[in-house]
Parts: structure tokens; C-alpha cells; sequence
């Protein structure tokens, strides 16, 4: 990584050429995508399995879904 | 259309991906989680207004993204903090050399104007076309190309040239690190 990276630095004149050097688009495509699958392949955490359940459940609790994006959720926060 | 057993389970299957465009946005996980919380409870409240057969990961996307946007306007001063708190997020990293380049990257993507840092996401992490990147911030194709290039020159000149010389404090975090596992 840290090879890659002092290449990138020495080869890297964005301002001066007009475009940016592939290697550098490259490297910034796959480290974004490094860090966004790193949460992706956390999964579903078991709080939003739950809300999705509870919400589906049958509808003799119908005032669950009321709660839905009304400005009591942010009650507590700030 | 009606809550049926599959729009459920492609909903459920959007949250990993929401979470990841939340983190990237929020920069702090637990805000993150909130906000996909919302952005949930908010398509399941209005789920009779989504189309069958659209695209429903952009159709949330574009509520989460929506969400923030508001919420970002009363929580400047918290965003300001996020590169502090992206440490926390990503207690679960496993190999620290990744991780630390995961910071670097991070903090970088954080000195990043918000139009172009989500253009950047949806399209370069998300996988969105130009298209839908568009329908979910709500402007032109145009537009999101040209936040999208600048984003990248911009993390470009961060991360490759100026970066360059915080090669031997990078070190020095590596072995402090490297000292308590």
C-alpha cells in the first residue's frame, strides 16, 4: 500500500496536466470502494431485521406505522 | 404499492448500502444508524407511494439523502466533528494498515464540499449510474459529472501530493497502534 502510494505521489501533477492520471483515478475508485463495502458486508444489523418485522407484523398493531417519519422521533436528540 | 413479503426483504436488502452511503455522508456511525433508522420508518410510512418496478434502492437513497440534507442544516457544528468520530465507527477493521489508510481516505473525502462528496459516493461507491445519481440529489446529469470530477481532482491533490509528507506521522501512528494489539 504504502508503495503504491509513493509512486501515486511522485507521478501525481493534477493542475497541471488536464486530466487526472489514471493510476491516481484507479487508486481513488478502489479505495472508496474499500471503505464503502467495509460497512456494506457488516450486513443488517438485528435493529433494523427487528423495526422491518415489527413493522410487518399483522395489523392488529396498525399505531406502529403511524410513527413513521412524524417530528416525535426526534424527540430526544437535540 | 402494498407492503408485500418481497418489497420487504429488497428493503432489508438495501440496508447494508444505506448504512454505507449514511457513514459516508454523516461521517459518524451511530448518527448514521439513526438516519437509516428514519430513512426506514419514513419508506414504510409513505410505501403506497413508491412505484412497482422503479428502483427502489434510489428511491432510498433519495429519502435518506433528503433526510440528512435537513438534518445537516441543524447539525453543522456535529459534521465538523465527523473525521473525529470515524475512528469509532470503524472499531471493527480488522487489518490496521487498512485502517489506517481507511482514515486517511476518510478524512480526506470529509474536506470535501457535500454536493460533490455524495456525487462522488453514489456513483463511484454506490454504483449508481449518472442517471439515478442525478434523480437522487435532484439536478442535472450535468451536474453530477462535473461534481463527480471535481471530487476526484480534489482527493486527488489531498490525498497524493499534499499527503505526501505525512508519511513519518503516519509511522508513528502505525507503531503506537501496533503497540496495543
Amino acid at each position: 500500500m504504502k508503495d503504491l502510494k509513493s509512486q501515486a505521489s511522485k507521478s501525481a501533477t493534477p493542475g497541471k496536466q488536464g486530466g487526472l492520471n489514471a493510476e491516481i483515478q484507479s487508486r481513488i475508485g478502489h479505495q472508496l470502494r474499500a471503505m464503502y463495502d467495509d460497512v456494506v458486508r457488516q450486513g443488517v444489523p438485528e435493529r433494523f431485521a427487528d423495526l422491518i418485522r415489527k413493522l410487518d407484523a399483522p395489523a392488529d398493531t396498525p399505531q406502529v406505522r403511524d410513527d413513521g417519519g412524524s417530528n416525535d422521533r426526534n424527540d430526544g436528540r437535540s | 404499492m402494498p407492503l408485500t413479503e418481497s418489497l420487504r426483504d429488497d428493503i432489508l436488502a438495501s440496508v447494508p448500502s444505506l448504512r454505507a452511503f449514511a457513514i459516508s455522508l454523516s461521517g459518524n456511525g451511530d448518527r448514521a444508524d439513526d438516519l437509516v433508522q428514519e430513512t426506514l420508518l419514513r419508506a414504510l410510512a409513505n410505501i403506497d407511494s413508491f412505484q412497482p418496478g422503479s428502483n427502489l434502492p434510489a428511491w432510498l437513497f433519495t429519502i435518506l439523502r433528503n433526510l440528512f440534507r435537513s438534518d445537516y442544516r441543524k447539525r453543522r457544528r456535529e459534521v465538523e466533528d465527523a473525521e473525529g468520530n470515524y475512528a469509532k465507527t470503524l472499531k471493527t477493521q480488522p487489518a490496521q494498515g487498512a485502517h489506517l489508510e481507511f482514515e486517511e481516505f476518510r478524512a480526506a473525502l470529509a474536506k470535501l464540499p457535500q454536493d460533490q462528496r455524495e456525487a462522488l459516493i453514489l456513483v463511484g461507491a454506490s454504483g449508481f449510474s449518472y442517471e439515478d445519481a442525478a434523480t437522487i440529489c435532484g439536478c442535472a446529469v450535468g451536474t453530477i459529472k462535473s461534481r463527480v470530477n471535481r471530487a476526484r481532482s480534489k482527493l486527488a491533490a489531498l490525498l497524493y501530493v499534499e499527503g505526501a509528507e505525512d508519511f513519518g506521522p503516519d509511522e508513528t501512528v502505525r507503531a503506537v497502534i501496533g503497540t496495543n494489539g
